[in-house]
């Protein structure tokens, strides 16, 4: 049995006294492609921030790929795009090289340094965003689409083993959402990268998703999308009306 | 007394080098500050070298080695005020007021009770960079060296924690300690800076040249060039102006770095 990626052992977390995650469980394994949804508050981000090590568990264990979090020392195999930096600063005077190079000192000890090889594996990941036209732009003059392709491209400079992405669409249009999720979807299937998403959009992430993790304080649901939607239990749960609207696919 | 004929004051031309290498660091290390919203923290440590010399006027230093005794005092203030906002839950903003307004309190304190303000003091309060010493010179120069070899050596982690803390953290980089690292060269630099601009203006030193640059670069390694050319030019033609002017260094420093920024907003204006 392969090493799981992700792993999660009854994790719990509060937040200034009020409850994020109540013994929380689950595991990934090399290959998938997790959606991760709930309501506003239901601890997604908590969880991912459990997960990479950002937010410290009050009880329960993380380890990524075999390894306890407090030992995991290879960032270079994850690739990260958080939520807030949607909100980052629009006037930081980075180019898009620039901010791409920055993923590969993951893969670096003490001294780290920027290398000449670096502008390789710079391009390499921008042709796989499609973005290599806007190499030497500055970050901040980027529209929302753009500037989330270039993100991501930061994040998968070193081709990472694992990729986790929070909220990734919400500052996009639907027509550049739709073409985001076929990308992570495309990256998915052609390379194996495992795939970690959060997202409200409950409908395509389902469509996309090779497995769906209801999340609400607790892991309500972990499974494929058509056993979540088939589910007697999750329609008992949430009453066949709001089952039907998670499971909508637009 | 034409221009070149001011280089042959020796003085004069100890000012423009010590000037020169100050203002390439604080502009180099304001980018960092700048972005990161921490501009102010050139300001709090300033007001606690403000409380160090007083207290090393107190104790009846002799003036060469004023800057020397002020840097641990200044280094453990950056430190607290990191301490302040990390573990005590306390702004940063606030916690850059509280370290600041003790240096500030100390220094009065002090300075009361040495028997007033003397012209020591006020030689800090607004800087003096003619009156240089060949020793300042030298103990310039190894600070200098000192905070560019370490900045060099740990820019990659600099301009990632710049860049944004929690992606620096899922890349490895201790981010707690690279902070530490960022004010404690702040630290380092504001008290070399106090005989250029001195306490009061410090942090326009360090915000402004930043400023100027982040204006025009289109790149993060462009602006620290741009930044440290215009902090070395201004400063150069500051020192060169109130010779010939018979003005205070300091203040036509800030006021040419001021002249600059309006002139960069302009074309940045004009750029769109």
């Amino acid at each position: 049995m392969p090493v799981e990626v992700v792993s999660v052992q009854g994790v719990s977390f509060q937040y200034q006294g009020a409850e994020a995650l109540r013994d929380v469980s689950f595991g990934v394994t090399p290959g998938d492609y997790v959606g991760i949804v709930g309501p506003n508050g239901s601890g997604k981000s908590t969880l991912i921030r459990c997960i990479l090590g950002l937010a410290r568990p009050d009880r329960g264990e993380v380890r990524l790929f075999g390894t306890p979090l407090s030992a995991f020392d290879q960032w270079q195999r994850i690739g990260y795009l958080p939520q807030g930096l949607q909100l980052f600063n629009p006037h930081f005077p980075a180019t898009v090289a620039e901010v791409v190079g920055l993923g590969l000192l993951a893969a670096q000890r003490f001294p780290r340094r920027f290398r000449k090889g670096d502008g390789e594996a710079v391009t390499r990941a921008l042709e796989v965003m499609g973005i290599t036209s806007i190499r030497h732009r500055l970050i901040g003059e980027l529209s929302g689409g753009l500037r989330q392709r270039a993100l991501l491209a930061r994040a998968l400079v070193n081709e990472p083993e694992l990729l986790v992405l929070d909220e990734p669409t919400t500052a996009l249009d639907p027509e550049t959402r739709e073409g985001f999720y076929t990308t992570i979807r495309d990256l998915n299937r052609a390379t194996g990268t495992t795939v970690i998403l959060i997202t409200h959009d409950s409908g395509t992430i389902g469509r996309h998703a090779s497995r769906f993790l209801y999340l609400d304080k607790r892991v309500v649901f972990y499974g494929g999308f058509d056993d979540f939607c088939g589910s007697p239990e999750m329609s008992e749960y949430f009453g066949p009306h709001s089952q039907h609207l998670i499971c909508q696919r637009h | 007394m034409t221009f070149l004929e001011i280089f042959q004051y020796g003085f004069l031309i100890r000012a423009l080098v010590a000037g020169s290498l100050i203002a390439a660091l604080c502009a180099v290390l304001g980018v960092f500050l700048v972005l990161r919203r921490l501009s102010l923290i050139g300001d709090g440590l300033a007001h606690v070298t403000f409380g160090s010399v007083a207290l090393a006027v107190f104790l009846r230093f002799q003036s060469v080695y004023t800057s020397l005794a002020a840097i641990p005092c200044v280094l453990l203030a950056a430190l607290g005020i990191l301490k302040l906002a990390e573990r005590a839950r306390i702004y940063g903003d606030a916690a850059i007021g509280i370290v600041s307004s003790l240096g500030i309190a100390v220094g009065i304190v002090l300075a009361s009770l040495a028997g007033g303000f003397n012209v020591d003091i006020f030689s800090y309060l607004f800087g003096n960079i003619l009156a240089i010493s060949p020793f300042e010179l030298g103990q310039t120069v190894v600070l200098f060296l000192v905070v560019c070899v370490t900045a060099g050596l740990f820019y990659p982690e600099l301009f990632a924690i710049t860049f944004d803390e929690e992606l620096a953290r899922t890349s490895g980089i201790p981010v707690d300690r690279i902070n530490a690292i960022l004010v404690l060269l702040t630290a380092l630099t504001v008290v070399l800076a106090m005989k250029v601009v001195g306490i009061m203006l410090i942090s326009a030193l360090l915000i402004l040249p930043a400023v100027i640059a982040l204006q025009l670069a289109r790149g993060f390694r462009t602006a620290l060039v741009l930044a440290a050319g215009i902090g070395v030019v201004t400063v150069a033609a500051g020192i060169v102006i109130s010779f010939l002017a018979n003005l205070p260094a300091g203040a036509t420093i800030i006021l040419i770095n001021i002249a600059l920024l309006i002139a960069s907003l302009v074309v940045r204006r004009l750029r769109r």
